[in-house]
């Protein structure tokens, strides 16, 4: 049961991680000046979730390791973010519509949360739901905007959606950590979540004209930690510092 | 500059407390009260500098001219009677 709580947290951790990771790279490369602050804010968001979380799982382990030393010293092998969060950002559209998606699981996914028998994950989660509200309201009308814009605008989009979609399914997922947990009354039971996330998508696609496009299956494998080809570069640069100055002090 | 390049130019008004006054804080560049609205949340109060927010265009301000400077404002120089430094507030009034 113990290792459950760790792997669960872990994997909520590393999967915020991955993802304000991502998003630190349009640092400096917004579209405008407004846009790159908004967004890197949102990354930093995150980047604090994730460090409440690493923070929360590391003493969980019970080794004596920290949030830094998950995130910095761990391989791609031994990393459980969703493969969602690891795919390239590609243009601001294809990054709009992907964050549209994962924001709208979050909110419902950390207000679940947020009513967690395990405190720390229902204070870390009560206090995301403030953020992700925002994060969602970003993402929702730029997905609007996109697809109501141009010709290209709309193509751009549409272009995202297809390439992201297969990732969307990994959401969803629960293994043996997440059923463990829930009887405990600590884990959100994702199936519930399902029905709610699929209407509130449906409805922002038609919002933006959006096709959803057939897939014959949905991606997954980073429960196992089996990662895309991406996750290898985004590790190598976001722990090359650390690992070259491993006992840096700030 | 191209206009359809960066949007309108909005001014960014934050209020620290409810009751305070809004404060001019800056500007920004935005194509529609959605954008301006939340553009400003992120550039004007990322250290916890208000409550509330308020966006104008630009456009929509108007402002007086600095050649019209003497004749709308040197006048009540010397009109100290307006001011109300003269007056005594009685002791049972308190604060106000």
């Amino acid at each position: 049961m113990k290792d459950s709580l760790y792997n669960y947290t872990l994997r909520l951790g590393d999967t915020s991680l991955i993802l304000a990771q991502r998003l630190s790279e349009w640092t400096g490369h917004g579209p405008f000046l407004e846009e790159d602050l908004a967004l890197t804010n949102i990354a930093l968001d995150i980047f604090g979730r994730a460090k409440g979380l690493l923070e929360y799982a590391a003493k969980k382990e019970g080794k004596g390791r920290t949030e830094d030393d998950l995130a910095f010293f761990r391989s791609d092998r031994e990393f459980f973010n969703l493969l969602i969060t690891e795919q390239p950002n590609g243009d601001y559209a294809k990054t709009m519509i992907r964050q549209s998606i994962i924001d709208c699981f979050d909110l419902l996914f950390y207000t679940e949360l947020a009513k967690s028998k395990d405190l720390t994950l229902a204070g870390i989660a009560s206090k995301s739901v403030k953020e992700i509200t925002y994060h969602k309201r970003h993402s929702f009308s730029w997905v609007v905007r996109f697809g109501n814009g141009t010709e290209e605008s709309f193509s751009r989009l549409q272009k995202g959606l297809n390439e992201i979609w297969a990732y969307s399914g990994e959401l969803f997922e629960m293994n043996e950590d997440d059923h463990n947990l829930i009887k405990e009354g600590i884990a959100v039971d994702l199936d519930s979540l399902k029905q709610k996330w699929e209407l509130e998508i449906k409805d922002l696609f038609e919002k933006a004209n959006l096709v959803i496009p057939e897939t014959l299956f949905m991606q997954q494998g980073s429960r196992k930690a089996l990662h895309s080809e991406y996750l290898g570069y985004i590790l190598a640069e976001m722990q090359s510092i650390p690992r070259m100055h491993p006992n840096a002090k700030w | 500059m191209n206009k359809d390049s960066q949007g309108e130019l909005w001014e960014v008004f934050v209020q620290k407390k409810s009751g305070q006054p809004f404060v001019h804080c800056g500007n920004l560049h935005a194509y529609d009260k959605e954008m301006a609205l939340q553009n400003a949340r992120d550039l004007y109060t990322r250290r916890g500098e208000g409550m509330s927010l308020w966006i104008v265009l630009s456009s929509s301000i108007v402002a007086s001219s600095p050649e019209d400077a003497g004749s709308f404002f040197e006048p009540s120089n010397d009109k100290i009677y307006r001011h109300p430094t003269f007056y005594q507030i009685p002791d049972g009034i308190g604060h106000m």
